[in-house]
């Protein structure tokens, strides 16, 4: 009983994370209808930047604010630049543009930044609570500072597609291209916006797992790019609730996996799982998308 | 963007002159000049010229491929022109971007009810008055008042709606950009006769009240004739003929040629 509660605990911060990371997922297919898969070396670039700023003394917020500042305009520039240019053009031209992203900016990452790991401190203590005698919780300071970065930035983006007037831009920009441009809106720069957000949340996403690894590498994100695919295929790769509900569902198993069975099982598993949902239910679980009119 | 001239709310103005004995002395709002657009190889229209007068709605009819939607797609600029010009009100905008027609004074309603289907009906309309900035709620209600069957539904995603919910919900938007000239792309397709005759009569409504013109694409010539001042009948895309649509109606050779009925 106590494993299965620390597991679940522990597989919810987990999930939150992978959720935050499909959320930048789906973002970015839902505005573009393309899977960034350099989003994690994206990520792990601006970690490199704030690890960066916090070695040579900079305090862990400032550091993370530029970090997810750097990673707008990443965002930004990547699709105005590299991305722009395929869009509209045959699907796999955008997959391989993105694959070699994901390798260019790892090396980019590795030439700047060495390939050596890279101690990462969490702004809080990563130790579990210890409940009564030797009962370990699941849950630490630093899980809780996860949990609630993770459920602002949430909110936030709620808040921005549902309330606010370029929230409302972005998502007809999303759905209806050709319709949003007739009626006025600025497509081009919402796809942007979308790119450089997406970004925004998927750096979020690097700096909390890093703040639980301790130790970073270039390549330390490639294993979240699978979990946060899975996770986002898993919610369909539509929905940003689906993301949500995939990557704590994600993070559960992979937890319970970790735990009952073995480590080495994690990647078989969150493959597995994707492989299953394929088959079983190919648009996610929380696939809405309704039967179009051209 | 200013109120354009006159104290209509739909801009363009009504002609000061009225139709009689076939005379009519009007101003061009929109106006193509020698327009031919090709798809590859294909050349879908071939040297259109045409006019849409303000306060008037201008049919173009035509078989299927004759080139009427093409012909919509290069005046907003969805397509580009191989050469040839389009003016709005004098000014060209034959190479303005699309996202700038709207702010021009153009609203156009494509085929197919443009409809985004993830949204709800309220956020539609909001769409199509996002490049205004602050709108009113008066607006909204003026729409909902003129299509009460969208106005129950306000709050249900535009892909629940039916095809003439969807086809009101379109035009409604298309208003709430206070457009000079409404491009209206087959409003008729795939809708019941009672529903055609609905948009229809609404159309000629406030072309009639509000001073709005229109540029009206059909394949469904009957009815289209039945409401439009001006025909414009195009095949294999070029103009075959212009002319009042009531004599367009009453000529039957052509209309067995070109319009089917």
């Amino acid at each position: 009983m106590e494993q299965f509660l620390f597991l679940s605990l522990s597989g919810v911060i987990d999930g939150l994370v992978y959720a935050a990371f499909a959320l930048a997922l789906v973002l970015i297919w839902r505005s573009t209808r393309i899977v960034n898969f350099a989003q994690g070396s994206m990520a792990a670039a601006t970690t490199f930047i704030a690890v960066a700023l916090i070695d040579n003394g900079l305090s862990y917020w400032l550091a993370l604010v530029v970090a997810l500042l750097s990673g707008l305009v990443l965002g930004a520039v990547i699709e105005r630049v590299v991305v722009r240019p395929v869009e509209g053009g045959p699907e796999l031209n955008a997959v391989i543009v993105t694959l070699g992203l994901f390798i260019a900016i790892q090396g980019a990452v590795a030439l700047i930044f060495g390939v050596d790991q890279r101690a990462f401190v969490p702004p809080v203590s990563n130790r579990f609570f210890q409940v009564g005698d030797g009962f370990t919780l699941g849950l630490s300071n630093n899980g809780l500072y996860t949990l609630a970065a993770v459920l602002i930035t949430m909110v936030l983006l709620i808040v921005l597609f549902r309330y606010t007037r370029v929230g409302l831009a972005m998502r007809a920009s999303a759905f209806g291209q050709e319709v949003a441009r007739l009626l006025g809106v600025r497509v081009g720069r919402m796809l942007t916006l979308g790119w450089a957000l997406a970004a925004v949340v998927g750096s979020l996403a690097g700096i909390l797992i890093a703040g639980d690894v301790a130790f970073i590498s270039p390549n330390f994100m490639d294993t979240l790019i699978v979990f946060g695919f899975v996770a986002a295929v898993l919610g369909g790769l539509d929905s940003p609730i689906g993301a949500v509900v995939g990557g704590l569902l994600l993070g559960l198993a992979l937890n319970y996996v970790r735990g009952y069975l073995d480590d080495s099982l994690l990647g078989m598993a969150a493959l597995v799982i994707l492989v299953v949902v394929l088959l079983v239910r190919p648009g996610g679980l929380f696939s809405t998308t309704p039967a179009r009119r051209a | 963007m200013a109120e354009p001239h006159g104290a209509t709310r739909y801009g363009g103005g009504r002609p000061d002159t009225a139709v009689a004995g076939g005379t009519t002395t009007t101003t061009a709002l929109l106006e193509v000049q020698g327009l031919s657009t090709s798809y590859g190889p294909v050349r879908a229209l071939d040297g259109v010229s045409l006019t849409a007068e303000a306060g008037r709605i201008t049919a173009v009819l035509g078989a299927n491929g004759a080139g009427k939607t093409t012909l919509l797609r290069t005046i907003s600029g969805l397509v580009r022109p191989t050469s040839g010009k389009v003016l709005l009100d004098g000014e060209e905008i034959t190479r303005a971007p699309v996202e700038a027609m709207v702010h021009k004074g153009m609203a156009h309603v494509p085929e197919g009810r443009g409809v985004i289907a993830e949204l709800t009906v309220d956020e539609n309309l909001r769409v199509g008055s996002l490049f205004r900035g602050k709108v009113g709620r008066e607006e909204f209600d003026r729409v909902y008042d003129l299509f009460p069957r969208i106005a129950e539904r306000r709050d249900n995603p535009a892909h629940t709606l039916s095809g003439g919910e969807r086809q009101m919900l379109v035009v409604g938007r298309a208003l709430l950009a206070r457009p000079r000239i409404l491009l209206l792309d087959e409003p008729s397709l795939g809708l019941a006769p009672r529903i055609v005759a609905q948009i229809f009569g609404l159309v000629r409504q406030l072309v009639d009240s509000e001073g709005l013109s229109v540029l009206l694409v059909e394949q469904n010539a009957r009815s289209a004739l039945s409401v439009a001042d001006t025909g414009v009948v195009l095949n294999l895309g070029r103009v075959v003929v212009t002319d009042d649509a009531r004599a367009l109606a009453a000529d039957e050779d052509l209309r067995h040629a070109y319009l089917g009925f």
